[in-house]
């Protein structure tokens, strides 16, 4: 179980790593939700149980507390996505299709 | 007459389903079946979920059949996967020294009819490889791509949304 748990929370270390090195790295704000979100689910999903693991009487508490962290990280990602287009952020400049107009008008005629 | 019947017949179904979920968080989070703690969090659980059974009926959500919750369970599976995948897939991008990217902002169409099942969908794309949901107006979804495979609407339905829309269907369909 100890070892389980170490490993669990090494590889979440790692992902949340990751995730902030992504957002070191990526050209805009939406590549860098991309990453900022995608690799902290995972990240803090396996460290919070593995902390669980480590110490047994821990575990329900963590696996509630993982579970409204994989429920609440895409709403927080997609809310800050969707303020982020709002406000007119642009996309970087390797970006290759934008529908975001078509979108828009379509909203406007209903 | 019927109606009315059937509007308490909803609300008894959500004051069972509240009371259960939050009961069970409640145990979890204590982690003890002491008394004292017991009691405590049934009069809580059952002030939640008189107060908020009324909720639950507006969400619309289906009666739980066992063809429901089997098609949850692979749902959940594939989620799972599908997360793992996404981690692995930013990951691969983060670390290459060049940074493979393509980025666009793409719609797709969606056949769910359900609110609860469209937050369902939008959220599950959000946690997918290289694809999150910015917008979601009627059965179109607004959605930023890191690697954009399809520019039109039905090939990126296709390959973003069909996978979930599989299982989504028979649950909520």
């Amino acid at each position: 179980m100890n070892v389980a748990g170490l490993i669990s929370t090494t590889v979440g270390t790692i992902f949340l790593f990751l995730g902030s090195l992504g957002v070191f790295r990526m050209p805009d704000v939406y590549n860098r939700l991309q990453a900022g979100t995608k690799c902290t689910t995972l990240g803090a999903f396996l460290t919070i149980v593995g902390v669980g693991l480590m110490h047994n009487d821990w575990l329900p508490k963590a696996l509630v507390i993982s579970v409204f962290i994989l429920i609440t990280n895409p709403v927080s990602n997609h809310a800050l996505g969707r303020a982020a287009r709002k406000v007119g952020v642009p996309l970087c400049k390797k970006s290759v299709v934008d529908k975001t107009e078509e979108f828009e008008q379509r909203k406007v005629r209903q | 007459m019927s109606q009315g019947v059937d509007r308490s017949h909803e609300w008894v179904r959500g004051f069972a389903w509240l009371f259960g979920i939050t009961f069970v968080v409640w145990l979890a989070l204590v982690s003890s079946l002491a008394p004292p703690e017991v009691i405590s969090g049934c009069i809580v659980a059952l002030a939640i979920s008189i107060l908020g059974a009324h909720l639950y009926a507006g969400l619309g959500l289906p009666a739980l059949t066992l063809k429901r919750a089997a098609f949850l369970l692979a749902y959940i599976g594939v989620l799972f996967w599908e997360i793992i995948k996404a981690n692995l897939d930013v990951a691969y991008r983060v670390l290459h020294p060049r940074i493979p990217i393509r980025p666009g902002i793409v719609v797709i169409r969606t056949s769910l009819k359900s609110n609860v099942a469209k937050l369902i969908l939008a959220n599950s794309i959000t946690l997918t490889p290289g694809t999150f949901t910015l917008d979601v107006v009627d059965d179109q979804l607004l959605i930023h791509w890191i690697y954009v495979g399809a520019t039109d609407v039905e090939g990126a339905t296709r390959l973003i949304g069909k996978r979930f829309e599989k299982y989504l269907k028979p649950i909520f369909g």
